[in-house]
């Protein structure tokens, strides 16, 4: 089993979840209803851990990345339409 | 060929960073080294050096800039002396932690209060623990040969760590000797070309890293081990750019001490700095007397050079070492570190502390210290409380 | 005219960092990189933002960050920029990221240091109004009345007006900013780097542990300081002085909503007094009567 080396300085490199998995530190989860989603984009825009992906052929439909959205609720408190709900994580 | 000028300490400093093509220059002016920086923006803004000058507002901003421009893969250098040093003491230790390249020259000089602008050896001596390698210059030769070999030091993959270069207040920085400088192109071939190192992993957007966040306990230690590592290889390393130089000036550094007629000696003077001029007067003079002194100057106190000290030393029953510093509550600095170096070797290691707040230490101050060795190695005499040299006891109250 | 769907799709602020829930600072930091990419050096002094980024081996950071100490961020700066202008790389921005701390007490002889040389960078102070990273104590950018752990009654001292301060330097560019407007952020990032010079932006951070208000209230907080025009958003381009975005109506003091709107939505303001409101509030009117003055009478230096 080989041992990974250290780098010569402290220096780190980029990664995603370098907290760790933080979808872990919830207790409410967004749920969009993509019914109700007019794909105004303010979500995405709002969202301070970008774990709003915007997916789709024109990439302008939003989901939620869970492994890593920490629940703060930016997005239900931000959306237009109110579609999206702070579900309580069991 | 080499070209010889009238230069002082600081002036022989500022020419050696301009023959060693340093990229980024940040300084903040105190006395007694403000020649230095003045002199290099002059050499900047006639074209003579084609640098970039930061003219910063404090010495704190000056080791920030130094720090930004080698993280970013410049060849750096800056100056100070006492407070300044002082100040950005901060900033000294994050050079050193972080593993930044630079060089810088420090002008030594009293800590105040009260305000003195002489030579003494506390403000550098202070920064002897944040892994900075340091060289203290004798003449404005050594000023000059120190500075160019130290930017091939610290660009070494083999050491990655800061160096000082120190020379005594105005007894090197104001006065004028003649001073020989390499070629250009000579300085060219020794040292790499200037911005061409790629460690340590330079701030690069096509190979995006963070320096220095948080590190918890279970990483930190094995960095501070490659620190030290790096102190370690540095004796290698300094040696081998000592001995180089020599090929293109004539003068060989191929020790991090300097031996005077130590060969047959049973007493020794040790001391640092610009003193060791006086001192080896002082040491011609015994010998003459019919003395078997010799002196030893430390050319480089970080790396600590303990494996010369003891191999010098193991012959001789008393040493002198010759402070002009003094840990406040233990003693003069370099004769704990030697007297440390010394551990299990039979000699007595006498502390004289001297030249405080820039207090001359003359010929005869030396010829006192080597005829009160000799004294305690002819009656076997133990090592005394410390002797301060030149003291006028009767003021004191 | 910048709307949502121009702001590209990378994330190189990346997700799964160790910022609280609700953070502005690291909303800032992805407002950061949709003006700038990844092609940017970033230095940031002791602040919630050397934390967030996340403990050694790995950064949420996919551009390069110089951490530093924490009064040297602008002089760090300055010695990358000079680095870079050496080896012609000066296409590169050289952008701090610091702290109101680090910008408005500790850091500030620094930064006027940078700013009265004209050093070639683009200074961003993400003010959350304390100093937050080492728990929530008042900084000269508090505001007054605020609860913090060093003001338990209040502080009583109003905020250090730094945007002035950084305008009396005569630098080509002092913008306001917050991040309830990152559209009006990114623009004003990416106007500072097509400029040569110090430039400075001031982006308002609400922070929800340290403003006391819930992690989903960010945003929010951040626009009502703005319609309660408690927070204006100007930018000063070569000494012309001009509002931007729903501040520009807000000149109308009719328009603007009542402070205490603002105020309620925040713990920290929660023991504030009557008279403490009518005195904060006489405050802020007072800003927007010099912001008035400097539009009147602001010629440039162009």
């Amino acid at each position: 089993m080989s041992v990974e080396k250290i780098p010569l300085t402290p220096y780190s490199k980029p990664s995603e979840g370098s907290a760790g998995p933080t979808g872990v530190w919830r207790i409410f989860k967004p749920v969009i209803d993509q019914s109700k989603c007019i794909h105004c984009l303010l979500c995405w825009l709002y969202c301070p851990e970008g774990t709003i992906r915007r997916v789709g052929d024109d990439r302008m439909k939003v989901e939620v990345d869970y492994q890593y959205c920490k629940g703060c609720g930016i997005c239900a408190n931000e959306c237009p339409v109110k579609a999206i709900e702070m579900v309580l994580e069991e | 060929m080499a070209v010889g000028k009238v230069l002082t300490g600081n002036y022989a400093v500022a020419e050696a960073v301009r023959l060693s093509r340093a990229q980024v220059i940040s300084a903040y002016p105190i006395t007694p080294q403000t020649t230095i920086i003045e002199r290099l923006a002059r050499f900047v803004e006639t074209g003579q050096l084609k640098a970039k000058f930061v003219r910063v507002e404090s010495e704190h901003s000056a080791m920030a800039a130094c720090i930004g421009a080698s993280a970013a893969g410049a060849r750096v250098f800056t100056a100070t002396s006492s407070h300044g040093l002082l100040y950005m003491s901060e900033m000294v230790w994050w050079a050193g932690m972080g593993r930044y390249p630079m060089v810088m020259a420090v002008v030594t000089r009293a800590i105040a209060p009260p305000w003195s602008i002489w030579s003494e050896h506390n403000d550098a001596l202070a920064h002897r623990d944040c892994g900075w390698i340091i060289y203290f210059a004798e003449d404005n030769q050594e000023a000059l040969d120190y500075v160019i070999q130290a930017y091939r030091v610290t660009e070494d993959e083999r050491v990655l760590q800061p160096v000082m270069v120190t020379l005594d207040a105005f007894i090197l920085s104001h006065t004028y000797a003649p001073v020989f400088m390499p070629e250009q192109s000579d300085v060219d071939s020794y040292l790499p070309p200037p911005g061409s190192r790629k460690l340590p992993y330079r701030l690069d957007v096509d190979n995006p890293v963070t320096h220095g966040n948080l590190m918890y306990p279970d990483r930190l230690m094995e960095f501070r081990y490659q620190i030290q590592r790096a102190m370690n290889n540095a004796k290698q390393v300094i040696v081998e750019a000592g001995r180089k130089y020599g090929r293109i000036s004539g003068r060989y550094y191929e020790s991090l001490i300097e031996t005077y007629k130590c060969s047959d000696a049973n007493t020794a003077i040790i001391s640092i700095g610009s003193s060791a001029g006086d001192a080896k007067d002082a040491v011609d003079f015994l010998r003459n007397e019919g003395y078997k002194i010799g002196f030893i100057k430390l050319r480089v106190i970080r790396p600590f050079p303990v494996e010369e000290l003891r191999e010098i030393c193991s012959g001789m029953k008393v040493v002198g070492v010759v402070d002009r510093n003094v840990s406040y509550g233990l003693g003069g600095i370099i004769h704990g570190e030697v007297k440390t170096s010394l551990k299990g070797v039979k000699t007595t290691v006498q502390s004289f502390i001297a030249g405080l707040g820039g207090r001359d230490i003359r010929v005869e101050d030396f010829i006192q210290v080597g005829k009160t060795i000799c004294e305690m190695a002819d009656k076997g005499l133990e090592e005394q409380p410390p002797i301060w040299v030149n003291l006028k006891r009767e003021v004191i109250p | 005219m910048v709307t949502v769907r121009d702001l590209p799709l990378e994330e190189y602020w990346l997700p799964g960092n160790a910022s609280c829930p609700g953070c502005p600072a690291s909303l800032g930091l992805r407002m950061l990189t949709k003006a700038l990419g990844n092609r940017f050096i970033l230095v940031v002094p002791a602040c919630c933002s050397t934390i967030i980024q996340g403990p050694y081996p790995k950064t949420a950071a996919n551009f390069p960050i110089l951490n530093i100490a924490f009064a040297a961020s602008a002089a760090a700066a300055a010695g990358v920029a000079g680095a870079l202008e050496f080896q012609g790389k000066s296409d590169i921005p050289v952008v701090v990221w610091a702290g109101d701390g680090g910008t408005a007490d500790i850091g500030i002889q620094a930064l006027s240091g940078v700013a009265e040389r004209g050093d070639n960078i683009i200074y961003i102070c993400y003010d959350n109004e304390a100093y937050m990273n080492t728990g929530i104590q008042r900084s000269g950018a508090t505001p007054y009345g605020a609860w913090t752990t060093t003001t338990w009654t209040g502080k009583k001292e109003f905020k250090k007006d730094v945007p002035m301060i950084m305008a009396a330097h005569n630098i080509p560019y002092v913008a306001t900013a917050c991040v309830s407007y990152p559209i009006d952020f990114v623009q004003k990032i990416q106007k500072a780097s097509k400029m040569k010079g110090t430039k400075y932006i001031h982006l308002l951070a609400p922070c929800p542990p340290g403003w006391r208000f819930p992690s989903s209230k960010t945003i929010e907080v951040g626009r009502l300081a703005v319609q309660t025009g408690t927070w204006v958003l100007f930018e000063i381009e070569y000494g012309v002085f001009k509002l931007t975005g729903p501040s520009r109506a807000l000149i109308d003091k009719s328009k603007r909503k009542p402070i205490r709107e603002y105020l309620k939505l925040q713990d920290r303001f929660a023991r504030m007094s009557d008279e403490d409101v009518e005195k904060l509030q006489k405050f802020i009117d007072s800003q927007w009567e010099h912001y008035k003055l400097l539009m009147e009478t602001s010629k440039g230096m162009k």
